[in-house]
């Protein structure tokens, strides 16, 4: 009959944030002091995630992939004489290697001080020649160092006593020579060499850029150069430290210690190693404090509900139903949470700025952390604040109303 | 708890009819089942057996969310030690109850004012309760319990935590809200304050018997 006249209790939104902001605000020194624990383990957290990112972005820039797999080899010299003699067969030797992705050798051409021009004629006006360097390459040297052709072509073993060049752009450049369908010619000194192509980039050996290259063949008849001075791998991932090993005994096998070989260190992987376990350490550090903010914040909450079991009575009595109550210390709580991991966020921005600029590294956070870390931090309040929840609204009401408070 | 330990019953057949309007004053020592009573009547607490009918509204058969809002509706209560939130305004204090109601916002701070001013406290509405003395807090309380317009405007020991001065302007004030026709049951121990309402129930050991002098009967 009449009970269809009773409205259920009912609490809005609004007013239910309104409650919970002026429980919190009731004791602003406790509160803040509350929310300490997860400003602490959010600020650890963000922190660790954004140094992370900066030191690990500074390795990725010393530890990349083209250094990982850039093997060189030269002879060893000592008092000015080299002790062993590389073979003009590397390529062939060392592209038989399982993980050789391209290998050639690079020589340097003495030519006397001859200068480079394209014109035949000396013009006393203008300055066309040039003293450009001369390399003596083989064919697999462009792919070993990782180069784009431009225009043209690059030279094959087909064409390995013929007298053809190709240019780095630099040389190009200086030549004013930007294409090749004409079959341009430059004169180095007495001799003529048409150009067949000209190079867009170089990824490795950058002196390639400004220099004029011929084939291996030809640079030993005009210029009787004895041995090639380096060969230039390019190896798969993860294979420089293999082929290092193996390229010497390929090169020289009666006596590999007389080649010098580089190889990427290995150092390197190690300490983008060392930084990942720093880095777990750091996390678990910050996913501890975190667990220490989340029990203060158990703590205080349990606390004040001990202390306002009277609120709550009344809370009861004046309509308020244990969904209620327990509503309003969740939400008390996440609040809590809330504003530690909103703070915590930004501690643990400015600690990332800080150690960036003593040591003089770029800050690198990603932007979802910050914005992540106060909803981490109500997570936090809010799975904290289930069991004092809980408990007040299991408060009978009229012990807490009776209770003198 | 012990098992096999047996069941207190606080309160044995009490039949005890308020009719609107009334002032009813409840005696009886300690233990003797006041605050079960109280329990029942104030709608926090469930009657084993037997029924509690509330405005012509059979309470005991009503489920929890309905008795919660039967109880903030029309019950208004008053305790000894106030109960006000020490950090909120009195008017803050007297506009939560009605929180849990589907009230607005700027209608329940009409009615909290209008409340203020009806105990007399209409110059204090922006106060905090810790600066106001015991029987002005007793006065927002009575506001608090008034302003949702309650059946019963239901005292537990309401002058307990009183002077005798500040009590004496405390029941004068009820006796001001009985004349206007609220129902008033007050539970005591205080014979100064049992004595002011129209009749007075007396309960010894969870039954219930009229007290000596008193108007109606009640058991």
């Amino acid at each position: 009959m009449a009970d269809d006249t009773i409205r259920s209790s009912h609490l809005g939104v609004r007013d239910l944030f309104g409650e919970a902001l002026s429980g919190v605000l009731a004791r602003p020194g406790r509160a803040a002091l509350t929310a300490a624990g997860t400003v602490l383990g959010v600020a650890a957290l963000v922190a660790t995630l954004g140094l992370a990112r900066t030191a690990g972005n500074q390795i990725v820039t010393r530890f990349d992939e083209l250094a990982a797999t850039d093997v060189e080899v030269e002879s060893k010299a000592a008092d000015g004489r080299v002790l062993a003699q590389l073979p003009w067969d590397a390529e062939e030797r060392l592209t038989r290697l399982n993980g050789v992705r391209a290998a050639g050798t690079i020589t340097e051409v003495n030519r006397n001080g001859a200068l480079t021009s394209s014109v035949p004629i000396n013009d006393p006006l203008a300055s066309n020649e040039f003293d450009l360097t001369l390399f003596a390459v083989s064919p697999g040297a462009f792919d070993a160092v990782r180069a784009t052709v431009g225009s043209g072509r690059i030279f094959d073993s087909a064409l390995d006593d013929l007298p053809v060049a190709v240019l780095g752009p630099g040389a190009a450049d200086d030549l004013r020579i930007n294409r090749v369908s004409q079959q341009p010619a430059i004169f180095i000194g007495d001799e003529t060499y048409v150009v067949i192509g000209i190079l867009d980039n170089v990824e490795r050996r950058p002196e390639l850029l400004n220099a004029v290259m011929i084939p291996n063949g030809l640079a030993r008849q005009l210029y009787s150069v004895a041995s090639p001075a380096s060969v230039q791998i390019d190896t798969d991932v993860g294979a420089a430290q293999l082929i290092g090993s193996q390229a010497a005994l390929a090169l020289s096998p009666n006596g590999p210690e007389r080649l010098d070989v580089s190889v990427p260190a290995e150092a390197k992987a190690v300490k983008a190693k060392v930084e990942d376990d720093v880095n777990a350490l750091f996390l678990l550090l910050g996913g501890v404090s975190l667990l220490v903010g989340a029990l203060g914040i158990a703590n205080v909450t349990l606390v004040s509900v001990l202390e306002r079991v009277g609120e709550i009575g009344l809370r009861r009595a004046v309509g308020g139903a244990r969904r209620h109550i327990a509503g309003q210390f969740l939400v008390e709580s996440t609040m809590l949470g809330f504003l530690g991991g909103l703070l915590g966020a930004s501690v643990g921005a400015l600690v990332i700025v800080g150690v960036s600029v003593a040591k003089d590294w770029v800050p690198v956070l990603d932007p979802l952390i910050p914005l992540l870390a106060p909803l981490a931090g109500a997570l936090v309040g809010l799975v904290s604040g289930v069991y004092p929840a809980l408990r007040a609204a299991s408060i009978e009401p009229i012990t807490a109303l009776r209770s003198g408070m | 708890m012990f098992p096999g330990s047996p069941p207190v019953e606080a309160l044995r057949s009490v039949n005890l009819t308020v009719e609107a309007g009334e002032y009813v004053s409840i005696v009886g020592p300690s233990g003797s089942g006041k605050s079960t009573l109280l329990n029942i009547l104030g709608l926090l607490d469930r009657p084993t057996d037997g029924t509690y009918v509330l405005d012509g509204i059979d309470s005991t058969e009503l489920g929890e969310g309905k008795r919660c809002a039967l109880r903030g509706s029309r019950i208004g209560f008053v305790f000894q030690s106030f109960h006000l939130l020490p950090h909120r305004s009195a008017l803050d204090n007297v506009m939560l109850s009605m929180l849990y109601q589907r009230v607005s916002r700027t209608e329940r701070r009409r009615r909290s004012i209008e409340a203020l001013n009806r105990v007399g406290l209409g110059h204090r509405v922006d106060f905090s309760p810790t600066t106001l003395s015991g029987g002005e807090r007793q006065r927002v309380a009575i506001a608090r319990a008034l302003v949702t317009g309650p059946t019963m405007l239901l005292g537990d020991e309401p002058t307990g935590n009183l002077d005798s001065a500040t009590t004496e302007a405390i029941l004068q004030l009820f006796d001001e809200l009985h004349a206007d026709g609220l129902t008033l049951l007050v539970i005591t121990h205080d014979h100064e304050v049992s004595d002011r309402a129209q009749r007075t129930v007396r309960m010894l050991d969870g039954v219930l018997g009229a007290a000596p002098g008193s108007g109606a009967t009640g058991g």
